[in-house]
């Protein structure tokens, strides 16, 4: 147990103690207690920076499965600590922020920080875990959380539902990744990443190469909420805000980008990789911009915008993997896509967190989130709409702000990729660049959408449920941190460069920095007249424009029903799945114990018959069978005609005593097999049998007036002569099929002589296996105890006939 | 002989069946009954019915008829008629709670709730 495997569990083993904190210290806010874990834990991480920077990596095992090759390996490289440090920094702001966004006395917060701790200890331990198994655990571990804190006012059925939701899309995913690794396991033999990025020949030869990546994606899609598994993502906005800025923004979505930038060494050199990745991330991008522009509420519009920046991210880690293909790393234009996708990463972070924690600021001031309802709040919240500014244009890819910097080597990659020879790049990538432009125009649409909706245009306090005001100073802290990150990486990006980026974009390409190249990180402004300049214009041109004439074009999105939208393919297939699972219940489930034995019936001469045709066995052979005397024949004429009587009887009386008749003649026929204790059993239990028959019949007086014959039913008569025929040629192959002899020979032989007694038989049964014996004694003494319980324990009294109706009067009662 | 006895035991095995699927719950436990004289009958004819002595020990007689399957069908009487007492007896309390002994009439008389 090294200090970094008790960082990774740390929020994990404090969760405990938040609730006795939370009943026990009622005067002071639970969060202030939890703040001190991701604080701590962030300036731990930060003691990395050093050592990754050098691109040295720091290794922790516990021995945890051995035996199953499942250690936990913790595993700390330049990517690892970039996610490690987001989690933790950003957990701690959002702490910060929760502290005064959650009321002490109307909220349990005892709740809401176990969950919330919970969650940041498998974040962590799914971003630093080497393990894949480990990992999953982690990554399941996120998602249980995830859901319980979507659904932390589950008193609200649209919470229920989001959480619910977020929950199937994103156990599926984690569930198909599961397989995944264990195929990539059967072929490296190992769970440890490293081993599998050593071995990524081995993986790209396998025939399950394929299915593993496309398993792998599963996972990081619906995490990551990629087009078509994104419907997650906005209804998760009915969680608390601190949670939709911290799981629904920084972190949790990212852990799908963790595992594609984690994966990709391993799968790469696949043009399948690239082109999944890039094209799904792209329309992603596309789809998620285009989207948030319809929505009226604040967290909608920032949940789709989480939704396309979240594709953007995962495009260029997938045109990132085109970098392997040129042998120098120098001119390498590939490598500009995975460091935009990794600074692209951090930006996104901080102005998507502040962002959010405006949208609850607002929220929690004015009482809506409706931008229909909202407007003029400039004058009032100040600082805020400084905040929501600042955030919306680093949002829309304006200078000065950082997210200007990410997408011009955004659009910088997409439009490099012509220059590719491979993978169809440079027919197909046309789409790339052009795709990238109609997201980033809809990008820029609602980042103006969202501060001017807001904060400008006139003011309608008097319909808002609450009178606005500026925010207590303590709700600022976190988001004015966070905007000014943006703000000064947008000036200073070269801060990152070399302690964070560098490194991370390094774990990424293990094979290319094994050659002894270096990665080269500069980010600045100005790169002169280039094409993703001019695009950047165009984009604030043609973006103001539909801005300006946005009444006239909106009419497009109610242009899909909503049955085809893919939430009412969804919430469709949830419907029709049940509907379905209830037709084919109440179709096979009838409730009548007839149906059941017709399938086991079916079912087990079906088999037998279909056994003995495909083994072929219905060649036999009737050697040294014994002779059968004249009145075996008549006894068996007996046996069988009192049975098929018993078909044909009205009354159940005459049936009881052509049982007791097909009794006694099995019994003459034990006489004739020389089974003489057989015969006698027999005898005796067929007649206690037949009498108890009797008693019943007689306590059913009322049954003989209603007495029918069995109307004859086809379907029975073919079940029943079909089992008839199965065991009778069941019988037959056993006669013909003798393959060793019996063991009776032993028991004929020493039946004297170890055992000291004449009649084999019962020397069989007490004493060669005297076992048998004692258990069917048991069986005996349980019927009769069960017999008198029956009779004797009655817990309601009824008179015969009317039970159910008394039953039910007592009940109500 | 063993022929014979196995087209006997098809047909008590057919009757069996043809009971057991049939409305009426005393109907039901007598094709219980016809099922295990069925098996008790298939058990003894599938290890060989060769004419031999009883199995019990005299002097001079080498050729016994096999004990070993005599023993298990013992055994097996024994139990389906412990099982089918209990079960007249439960047929029995069941049409007193219920006065009925159709099947399917006592279909959903539990409820769900």
């Amino acid at each position: 147990m090294s200090v970094l495997h008790f960082a990774i569990l740390l929020p994990l083993l404090a969760a405990p103690f938040i609730p006795f904190l939370f009943k026990g210290m009622k005067q002071i806010h639970t969060g202030w207690f939890v703040l001190v874990v991701p604080v701590v834990l962030v300036s731990y991480f930060a003691g990395f920076i050093p050592v990754t920077s050098a691109g040295d990596v720091v290794t922790e095992t516990i021995a945890w499965m051995p035996s199953l090759g499942i250690n936990f390996t913790a595993y700390v490289d330049g990517l690892s600590l970039l996610f490690a440090l987001l989690i933790t920094g950003i957990g701690a702001l959002v702490v910060l922020y929760s502290i005064y966004y959650l009321d002490k006395d109307k909220e349990s917060l005892g709740h809401f920080y176990v969950y919330l701790l919970m969650f940041m200890s498998a974040m962590l331990g799914v971003v630093l875990s080497d393990n894949m198994i480990v990992m999953y655990m982690f990554w399941e571990l996120t998602s249980i959380s995830s859901f319980l804190l979507i659904g932390y006012w589950y008193e609200k059925e649209r919470s229920r539902y989001g959480a619910q939701k977020s929950m199937l899309l994103t156990v599926f995913g984690g569930l198909s990744m599961l397989g995944g690794i264990v195929l990539l396991e059967s072929m490296v033999g190992s769970y440890s990443i490293r081993d599998m990025v050593a071995n990524s020949g081995v993986i790209a030869e396998s025939p399950f190469f394929l299915v593993a990546m496309i398993l792998i994606l599963l996972g990081a899609f619906t995490k990551s909420a990629q087009f078509p598994f994104h419907i997650w993502l906005p209804d998760a906005m009915e969680a608390p805000t601190p949670v939709s800025a911290y799981l629904h923004s920084a972190t949790m979505v990212k852990a799908g980008l963790y595992l594609v930038a984690r994966m990709s060494p391993v799968f790469q050199e696949s043009p399948v990789w690239l082109w999944t990745i890039a094209a799904v991330g792209m329309f992603t991008m596309f789809w998620g911009s285009f989207n948030a522009v319809k929505q009226t509420d604040l967290k909608g519009i920032l949940a789709f915008s989480t939704v396309s920046q979240l594709g953007l991210i995962m495009s260029l880690l997938g045109l990132g993997a085109a970098a392997l293909h040129y042998d120098g790393i120098d001119d390498n234009i590939f490598i500009v896509a995975t460091i935009a996708a990794i600074f692209h990463l951090i930006n996104h972070a901080t102005f998507k967190g502040s962002l959010f924690m405006m949208a609850g600021i607002v929220d929690h001031e004015t009482g809506t989130r409706d931008i229909r309802k909202l407007g003029g709040l400039m004058t009032v919240m100040p600082i805020t709409f400084t905040i929501a500014v600042i955030g919306s244009l680093s949002m829309a890819g304006l200078p000065p702000f950082n997210g200007f910097l990410s997408k011009e080597m955004f659009l910088k990659a997409t439009t490099k990729v012509f220059s590719a020879d491979f993978f169809a790049l440079e027919t197909i990538g046309i789409l790339l660049p052009v795709v990238a432009f109609l997201g980033s125009v809809f990008t820029f649409i609602y980042s103006i959408m969202l501060f001017t909706r807001t904060f400008m245009g006139e003011a309608k306090f008097d319909q808002l449920p609450k009178k606005p005001h500026e925010a207590p100073i303590g709700m600022l802290i976190s988001p004015v941190i966070l905007a000014l990150l943006v703000v000064g990486l947008g000036f200073f990006p070269n801060v990152l460069s070399n302690t964070l980026i560098k490194p991370a974009v390094e774990s990424i390409y293990p094979t290319l920095v094994a050659q002894g190249q270096n990665v080269k990180v500069d980010i600045y402004f100005w790169h002169g007249l280039t094409p993703e300049l001019y695009m950047t214009i165009g984009v604030i041109l043609l973006g103001s424009l539909l801005f300006w004439q946005m009444n006239k074009w909106m009419g497009i999105y109610n242009r899909i029903p909503h049955r085809l939208t893919l939430n009412g393919v969804y919430d469709g297939t949830l419907v029709w799945s049940n509907k379905a699972a209830y037709r084919f219940k109440d179709n096979y489930m009838t409730g009548f114990i007839r149906s059941y034995l017709i399938y086991i019936f079916v079912f087990l001469s079906g088999m037998m018959l279909f056994s003995i045709w495909w083994f072929d066995m219905y060649q036999f052979s009737f050697e040294n069978m014994a002779e059968i005397a004249p009145y075996e024949y008549v006894l068996g004429a007996v046996v069988i005609l009192a049975a098929l009587a018993i078909l044909f009887m009205k009354s159940r009386l005459p049936s009881i005593i052509l049982l007791g008749v097909v009794g006694y003649g099995v019994a003459l026929f034990f006489v004739f097999f020389g089974a003489p204790d057989l015969a006698l059993t027999q005898l005796v239990i067929e007649t206690v049998s037949v009498a108890l028959f009797l008693l019943v019949f007689y306590h059913m007086p009322d049954i003989s007036k209603k007495e029918t014959r069995m109307r004859f039913k086809v379907g029975n008569a073919i079940v029943a002569v079909l089992v008839g025929v199965t065991v009778t040629l069941l019988s037959f192959m056993a006669l013909t099929h003798k393959s060793l002899s019996s063991i009776s020979e032993y028991h004929i032989e020493n039946v004297y002589d170890l055992a000291a007694g004449k009649n084999m038989v019962n020397v069989i049964l007490v004493d060669f296996r005297g076992f048998d014996t004692l258990f069917e004694i048991v069986v005996l003494g349980i019927a009769a105890l069960g017999i008198y319980t029956m009779i004797k324990f009655r817990t309601t009294r009824r008179t015969k006939g009317d039970g159910a109706n008394e039953a039910k009067q007592q009940t109500r009662q | 002989m063993e022929i014979f006895v196995s087209i006997i035991i098809g047909v008590l095995t057919m009757c069996a069946v043809y009971l057991v699927l049939s409305r009426s719950l005393l109907r039901i436990i007598i094709g219980t009954a016809l099922f295990s004289h069925a098996a008790h009958l298939l058990v003894l004819t599938t290890a060989g019915l060769k004419t031999g002595a009883a199995p019990v020990l005299v002097d001079g007689v080498t050729e016994y008829t096999d004990p070993l399957p005599q023993a298990l069908v013992l055994t097996a009487i024994v139990i389906s008629f412990g099982v089918t007492a209990f079960f007249l007896v439960l047929a029995y309390r069941t049409y007193q709670e219920l006065s009925t002994d159709n099947m399917e009439e006592m279909k959903g008389t539990e409820s769900y709730d």
